[in-house]
């Protein structure tokens, strides 16, 4: 396989897809498989043999378009016609839909996905192909144009010239910190040491996110094309992509996707018959939050315990084994490819000006149209919450959206106007994290939820230093006197000052972030903690259950 | 071949694949555990001295994951989902009611052996919360009744055929 290869191929598989007339997507991501996926492509092939149209069908086995709330989900691409999405499928349905749409040519309009708004305030950038393609093909991907920007880095791009694309898109890293990416690998090509080594993280471990999983298990070769540049461009040999164990269909996609890779030559000592080098390997977590932080994550790599150490030195001067490592987020790989095809300036156009781009956001909780969405950076969360989300199930009313996970912070109705970016939402305490975006309604407790988060975050402290082990478990003690009816107007005060230690001293991420839940809703829902305290009552009725019973 | 010679065979070829380094401690310590059900004092005894580590490195990283169990399962194993969504969409509750109906704590198995309670954080599949794993099964939008109907089909020795 050599440079020219990639375009013939994804000539001849576009020439291969459009003998087909119909091409039928089923939704085979991990929330559709559990809802019955499978059975529900076996009847679509089973009624397209039996009307005996299999030569005008194509069936792909796809990954998630998002639409979680209503799997599984198919997609029906029809040459020449608006491309339907069928809810709820279940295989009775399927030959319905084959009947209808196949063979008469009228979509079946009682099955169809009937919320319009979910996809119009998006923008897919990151997800263009999720849902479109078969992530156990290859030729899917490249047909879509994939790796076709690894061969223009090679034929006719320097590293640097790449980096400058990379920098002019001003993409910043999407794992949470929003560090700039260009200037991370230019860091990371300008470092002596060798060999280099890139680390794509996929160590997914807010509770409330499913956002790199599904890009995962949609379109894995994004990310190995997005490892491939970013190494061409950094002098780096080799990639470990870590991904967490509790994912066992992304896991399953991933290692089908390198071997791939490999059988192609797209990885290897000469990728595409290049004297350029790049491999790939797997590293699998182990139910650890703190292994996302990336002085752990280069820990838990090396086979030891995921414990952050202090910085400097930085992972790009001195990473894995002592050598300069370029640690990224899946999703800001899988950004890459579109970069370099089609340049910095142009990626640039979409999000703010000073975040740019869209980000993937996984939407739960109590909200009528949960799933995976993109969206532009500066869409509001309201936005987000009722034009996306559909709003509040059963009649309730909206009381907060947590932002961040664990790290992150509970935001009132007052903050729904607020653009979602790195900045605005660091400047409210909360963060933008991996993308988690949970809604809670007035049936639920701030300071309940406040306190689910601190024993999270006790739990999953590496106990390395002492503001983080020592403080959260203070704070903790706090929860239960407030939540069992024996605390104090004073215990207030101590958590605010307990938190602000914590954040100020603690030694990486976790802890630095751990008090956001506390403090945001200290600031923004003070009244539920006065009326706990004082009244000792929970509105919700979830806390004070044992005094009770 | 007995099966404790196989199973010590497919962990030697474990071993061998990643040529004994340090660095793959995580990937064998996670094949042992497909292989052995459990990480048992002996058997991370036995990979500390194939990999020439020190035994406390590896009691320390196998404590430090919560992946990894060191005793071993009951026949049947209950996991709860305690990510935040699950956790918003009631899990708890599900939870107390598995513990209060079979008499087993999170964490514990019962004392017949045949069920283990476990919870994770976040499997991931939070727009269908709550979750809960019945031995293989992953029941979303779980509520008390299914789930507790589910473990006493499981513990009657009916197994159910994944959806």
């Amino acid at each position: 396989m050599n440079l020219g290869d990639i375009q013939r191929i994804a000539e001849q598989e576009l020439d291969f897809q459009r003998a087909y007339t119909h091409r039928i997507n089923v939704c085979c991501s991990s929330g559709c498989v559990h809802l019955g996926a499978l059975k529900v492509l076996k009847a679509f092939e089973d009624a397209v043999k039996g009307f005996g149209v299999e030569k005008d069908c194509k069936l792909a086995k796809t990954g998630c378009f998002g639409t979680c709330s209503v799997g599984p989900a198919v997609i029906i691409d029809t040459i020449g016609r608006p491309a339907r999405l069928y809810e709820a499928v279940t295989p009775e349905k399927a030959r319905r839909i084959v009947q209808d749409h196949i063979i008469l040519g009228l979509p079946t309009k009682e099955m169809l996905f009937k919320n319009a708004a979910f996809f119009q305030k998006q923008q897919r950038l990151v997800l263009r192909n999720a849902g479109r393609i078969d992530p156990g093909r290859i030729q899917d991907y490249i047909a879509m144009g994939g790796y076709s920007a690894i061969v223009r880095c090679l034929a006719t791009m320097t590293p640097q010239g790449v980096i400058y694309e990379v920098s002019a898109s001003r993409l910043r890293g999407r794992g949470g910190a929003g560090f700039s990416t260009g200037q991370k690998w230019g860091l990371v090509a300008r470092a002596h040491g060798s060999p280099k080594y890139i680390v794509a993280n996929l160590d997914e471990g807010d509770p409330g996110v499913f956002a790199n999983r599904t890009l995962m298990e949609a379109d894995p070769h994004s990310i190995i094309e997005g490892m491939l540049i970013a190494g061409y461009a950094t002098g780096a040999s080799k990639g470990y992509l870590y991904i967490r164990s509790e994912y066992p269909l992304a896991i399953q996609t991933v290692q089908r996707a390198v071997a791939q890779a490999k059988s192609m030559s797209l990885l290897g000592t000469n990728v595409l018959e290049t004297p350029f080098k790049f491999d790939i390997e797997l590293r699998f977590g182990a139910g650890a939050f703190v292994a996302g932080e990336e002085t752990a994550i280069l820990a838990s790599v090396e086979g030891r315990r995921a414990m952050p150490r202090p910085r400097p030195p930085y992972p790009a001067s001195s990473g894995l084994w002592g050598k300069p490592t370029l640690i990224q987020n899946v999703e800001t790989l899988a950004n890459i490819p579109q970069i370099v095809s089609n340049g910095g300036f142009w990626f640039a156009k979409f999000g703010t000006q000073r975040c740019t781009g869209t980000k993937c956001f996984s939407l739960t909780g109590k909200i009528n149209n949960p799933g995976l969405i993109e969206v532009p950076m500066g869409t509001t969360l309201r936005e987000v919450v009722f034009d996306i989300g559909g709003g509040i199930p059963d009649g309730r009313k909206f009381k907060a959206v947590l932002v961040g996970g664990p790290s992150g912070g509970c935001l009132p109705e007052a903050l729904l106007d607020l653009p979602i970016d790195y900045d605005s939402l660091t400047k409210v305490g909360a963060i933008m994290g991996s993308g988690g975006i949970v809604v809670i309604d007035d049936t639920d407790c701030m300071v309940d939820t406040a306190k689910f988060f601190t024993e999270f975050c006790v739990e999953e402290s590496c106990g390395k230093c002492t503001p983080c082990r020592a403080g959260l478990i203070r704070v903790k003690e706090v929860f239960d006197r407030i939540t069992n009816g024996d605390s104090r107007m004073e215990d207030i005060a101590t958590l605010e000052k307990t938190g602000g230690y914590i954040r100020e001293a603690s030694l990486c991420g976790l802890g630095q972030t751990a008090p956001n839940p506390i403090l945001t809703t200290l600031r923004y829902f003070k009244d539920e903690y006065v009326q706990h305290i004082q009244n000792k009552t929970c509105r919700a009725g979830k806390c004070f259950r044992e005094a009770s019973q | 071949m007995s099966a404790s010679e196989t199973r010590r065979n497919m962990l030697e070829k474990v071993m061998k694949e990643h040529n004994y380094e340090e660095s793959a401690l995580l990937e064998i310590l996670h094949r042992a555990q497909e292989i052995y059900g459990y990480l048992g004092k002996d058997l991370l005894m036995d990979i500390s001295q194939s990999l020439n580590l020190p035994p406390s490195s590896v009691f320390g990283v196998v404590t430090f994951y919560s992946i990894f169990k060191l005793t071993e399962p009951g026949e049947h194993i209950v996991t709860g989902c305690l990510g935040t969504a699950c956790y918003v969409r009631g899990v708890e509750e599900i939870l107390q009611a598995i513990e209060h109906e079979f008499r087993v704590k999170r964490g514990e198995t019962t004392r017949d052996r045949k069920l283990s309670l476990f919870v994770t954080r976040c499997i991931g599949a939070c727009s269908m919360a709550p979750n809960v794993i019945v031995d293989e099964e992953v029941i979303g939008k779980a509520t008390k009744e299914i789930v507790l109907e589910r473990i006493k089909l499981a513990l009657g020795g009916i197994k159910i055929e994944s959806r």
